[in-house]
């Protein structure tokens, strides 16, 4: 789709930039949840338009690899079109839509619909790594009260909502316990995709630019949204809805304004093109 | 149905593109030459070079061109460019008392040993448009420039905080050997910041976001008065030790603005003796404003228990970097409708709890 653009290194940042990205990585692995604090470098794309997510892609990816770019589930957005033809331009890889071919999948505030293999990895775009800053601005503050494990302050939040509200008024990017020692912003996915987080077969890997962190939810982990007994996390509720394209009862759903209407597509685009072609096409192929 | 989501976003990228370029050129005047940009909008070069963090004027006037004047723009240009660079080294640090001087003022005293150097400034010039700018020829001008002669600058003109050290009004500076410097292009912010990473972030940091930071203690969130010891700008040689021979050698020349504040503030907790305080600033190429901002902001982060913006120095520098700040204001036109949807799904389920509609009139 694109022509290489020539003089730039493959995937546009120095191999030791790379390196460093990936010991960084590795070390996110070995402490699920914990922030790993990077040399985030500039680049072509502006911050805050999902930098940490392509360092983190440029630094693993190989001739190889197939790739695939989401942004809000949809394969064809402007920025994952922006992103994938920024790196096609200095890699010359493969792009796909289909999320069960893809190696790599770079990802802006969804997980897709179908499951995703060992094989496989899930790079999330993050513009807020720290869960924390809901109730404290100060990064010197929550550096330490993530090492003392100093939770109080946003379980305090959540209660006080709760009291207020009947509710907790966070709707994405709700804050999860990893392997039962760091609270974890899993970035602003619907709270529909957090239970996916938990035992996943993948590698979730998250990158902030712009803050310049890096965090890791390694395959098999447990990830758990904060609750209370009496008051029990809760996805998004499409009761009664239906994608208007594929009649999906049991994906994300997009809601869509037309004229006085609201009707409702699935935000996963690549798999509502498959439910299109057979609607008993199941969201698992893995064989448990 | 009436709206199909965002789809065929390739062609839709490629026409904004072609778009792009069609207004930069559409008037049919003579394109830009980057030579004519690089001297006449030297203070929007100066500026996209320190913003860019780069020292390229070439590339500074491309980028300018490129982004169509837009300073931000143009430095996220430079700055994307930087991270293709190789690191190969650091230079000697720069002695700026060595500095040829295009001008050098103080306003602590009157006059000072080296004299007082007005130079190329716009200080005090009545700020009335020359409409004969219009129609400008350049025959009548260059006449008039004949007695300038740029190549005889001044060298080694003392530098007053020196002076002022001498006298012990100023403590000395704590120098460490061979201290390695903290580079925040290859560590990650973390706070308290070594001196060094400071005035780092603050030397490639947005003059407009520095000014209004500092311009906020000036004026009473936080009581800094300081005084201006001296404000210097001309070219310095950049040195590095030569990897073989292991001997200083010069590499080139930059140009560079250095400021030097000196707080009122008399004293500071364990000292014996009061002294006072000296913030400081130094910028790629002439931008006055931000070096002084800079030296304030110097100033300011050195309160032990902050008390307004100024003063944390976690908060000025989070918030100084325009590639940052501009790419995250941007981001904002992406599409949010996936949060936006988990957000909807919230208050409706509130509004619903809590019995809460606001009645809204029916359309028809």
């Amino acid at each position: 789709m694109t022509e290489m653009i020539k003089g730039y290194n493959f995937a546009f940042i120095d191999e030791y930039a790379k390196r460093e990205i990936r010991r960084k990585i590795l070390k996110a692995v070995s402490i699920p949840g914990y922030q790993v604090p990077f040399g985030s470098r500039e680049l072509p794309i502006a911050r805050g338009w999902g930098t940490g997510g392509l360092q983190i892609t440029l630094s693993l990816i190989g001739k190889e690899d197939i790739l695939k770019v989401i942004d809000q589930g949809c394969d064809d957005s402007v920025n994952a079109v922006n992103i994938k033809r920024f790196i096609k331009a200095t890699t010359g890889i493969s792009i796909t839509a289909d999320t069960l071919k893809a190696t790599i999948i770079q990802t802006r505030h969804r997980i897709p619909e179908e499951e995703l293999t060992e094989a496989q990895i899930l790079v999330f775009q993050v513009p807020y790594p720290e869960p924390l800053r809901l109730v404290e601005p100060q990064e010197a503050q929550t550096r330490r009260m993530h090492a003392e494990m100093d939770y109080a302050k946003i379980w305090v939040f959540l209660y006080e909502n709760i009291v207020k509200w009947k509710e907790i008024t966070i709707g994405a990017r709700y804050p999860v316990f990893v392997n039962g020692r760091y609270i974890m912003d899993p970035s602003p996915i619907p709270r529909y995709d957090v239970p996916r987080l938990n035992y996943a077969r993948t590698l979730y890997l998250f990158g902030a630019g712009r803050e310049k962190r890096i965090y890791a939810i390694p395959p098999f982990t447990e990830v758990k949204p904060l609750e209370f007994e009496d008051h029990r996390f809760r996805i998004e509720d499409f009761t009664a809805k239906s994608c208007a394209l594929c009649g999906s009862k049991d994906t994300f759903l997009d809601e869509i304004v037309d004229g006085d209407r609201r009707i409702f597509t699935c935000s996963d685009t690549s798999f509502c093109k498959k439910r299109r072609e057979d609607p008993n096409i199941p969201k698992s192929s893995v064989k448990k | 149905m009436g709206y199909v989501a965002a789809k065929g976003g390739r062609y839709a990228i490629l026409n904004a593109e072609k778009l792009v370029d069609y207004f930069r050129l559409k008037g049919r005047t003579l394109p830009l030459n980057v030579k004519t940009i690089e001297e006449q909008f030297r203070l929007a070069c100066d500026k996209v070079m320190s913003e860019g963090s780069l020292y390229a004027p070439e590339l500074a006037a491309l980028a300018l061109k490129q982004a169509e004047g837009d300073i931000i723009e143009a430095s996220f240009l430079l700055r994307a460019y930087r991270s293709t660079l190789p690191r190969i080294g650091y230079s000697e640090p720069v002695d700026t008392e060595e500095m040829f001087i295009l001008r050098r003022i103080s306003s602590a005293f009157k006059d000072i040993p080296g004299g007082q150097i007005l130079g190329p400034t716009r200080d005090y010039i009545q700020r009335l448009l020359r409409f004969e700018l219009l129609d400008e020829k350049k025959e009548k001008k260059y006449k008039s420039f004949s007695h300038i002669k740029e190549g005889k600058l001044v060298q080694k003109v003392p530098k007053l905080v020196n002076l002022l050290r001498e006298e012990g009004l100023l403590p000395k500076p704590k120098v460490e050997k061979d201290e390695e410097p903290y580079d925040i292009t290859r560590c990650a912010l973390v706070f308290p910041l070594p001196r060094s990473g400071v005035l780092q972030a603050m030397a490639r940091g947005e003059e407009g976001g520095m000014m209004a930071i500092a311009y906020s203690s000036m004026r009473g969130y936080g009581d800094t008065h300081p005084t201006l010891a001296e404000l210097r700008v001309g070219y310095v040689f950049l040195k590095i030790k030569h990897p073989l021979t292991g001997k200083t050698v010069k590499v080139g020349e930059i140009l560079a603005t250095e400021a030097e504040v000196i707080a009122g503030k008399p004293t500071q907790a364990g000292e014996e003796v009061p002294q006072f305080t000296l913030g400081y600033g130094l910028v790629f190429g002439h931008n006055e404003r931000k070096a002084i901002s800079m030296a304030m902001l110097d100033i300011t982060m050195r309160v032990q228990e902050p008390k307004h913006p100024a003063e944390s120095q976690e908060f000025v520098i989070c918030h100084i970097d325009s590639i940052e700040s501009s790419g995250f204001t941007a981001h904002w036109k992406l599409p949010h409708y996936v949060t936006f949807q988990s957000d909807l799904d919230r208050l409706r389920k509130i509004q619903k709890e809590k019995n809460l509609k606001i009645k809204v009139k029916s359309k028809k």
